[in-house]
């Protein structure tokens, strides 16, 4: 299984996401420039990832401009014949934009941008740690969307305290429901606002980013 | 001919507007208390040709539901002039 990431302009976690898959995950990474559009070489077992950052200076609104990007075109077909697509931060914007995913991200609650660490519950209910940089991560959706995500076991990622639980005071940005990252119904293509790429080796302090990329991209 | 055409891009009524919400703030702390709400949007100018005005406003309305404005989250109101 190998891997393509996304650059557009102003992605800066891209290389990051590369070296994670490379160095602490031994994969393959090819990396697709935003301009070009040929992804013959991935096969549906392989994934692409829109990495975090900005794309086209994030003007209009988060990803907008990025969704008509030659290669987001080929990521949609890329998606749509069952391909596995993972979107972090930005790349979730993207997603969310390119309507891959329901829903949108809107500035944060408290008007700042959050960059620490915060607990994340996931479908197994186990809490791993993982950082968050973002100014625009608040989770919106109507309630019969955000009612159906639930439903069909969607939502892959709530933000929670220490000890799972979640509530209000874990919610670090406002998003609906704690919502930190979601799946669309396929099961195929992800989003989620936290950064796994930044914690997969112990030098960084935090291996839990490992679990996740692993779960969601090579399962 | 050109009709210079003007898209009114707004965050939904049910919407929090963090920005308008720190303008407001900011007019508070100018004690203009009277100003009980501030939602902050976006004018989008567009020159278009075409040759009627409904022409313009169908090639503004395109432009927008496919791009300038999101429905998720935006509605959008359309001027002509």
């Amino acid at each position: 299984m190998k891997f393509g990431v996304v650059v557009f302009p102003g992605s800066n976690c891209d290389r990051d996401i590369q070296d994670a898959l490379q160095n602490d995950l031994n994969k393959e990474v090819i990396m697709l420039w935003h301009k070009d559009k040929n992804l013959d070489m991935f096969s549906t077992q392989d994934g692409i990832i829109l990495p975090g950052g900005f794309s086209y200076g994030d003007y209009l609104r988060c990803g907008a401009i990025a969704r008509f990007s030659p290669m987001m075109q080929s990521v949609v077909e890329f998606a749509n014949k069952g391909g596995k697509v993972l979107g972090v931060c930005n790349g979730f914007q993207v997603l969310c934009e390119s309507q891959l995913l329901p829903g949108i991200l809107l500035r944060n609650a408290n008007r700042q941008f959050i960059c620490k660490n915060v607990f994340l519950k996931g479908a197994d209910n186990k809490t791993l740690k993982i950082p968050i940089a973002h100014g625009e991560g608040r989770y919106y959706a109507e309630d019969k969307i955000l009612d159906r995500l639930e439903a069909n076991n969607q939502v892959i990622f709530q933000y929670c305290d220490q000890k799972g639980s979640v509530n209000a005071a874990a919610n670090p940005n406002g998003s609906l429901r704690n919502i930190a990252g979601i799946k669309n119904e396929a099961g195929n293509v992800f989003g989620m606002m936290p950064h796994p790429e930044r914690a997969t080796k112990q030098a960084l302090g935090n291996v839990d980013g490992k679990i996740i990329l692993q779960t969601l991209l090579m399962n | 001919m050109i009709f210079s055409v003007q898209v009114k891009v707004m965050p939904l009524k049910e919407l929090l507007d963090p920005q308008g919400k720190a303008v407001l703030g900011g007019l508070t702390n100018l004690d203009l208390r009277s100003i009980k709400d501030v939602r902050i949007g976006k004018n989008i100018a567009l020159q278009i040709e075409a040759e009627t005005a409904e022409q313009a406003r169908a090639a503004a309305e395109e432009a927008t539901k496919k791009l300038l404005a999101n429905p998720v989250m935006e509605y959008f109101e359309i001027e002509i002039s």
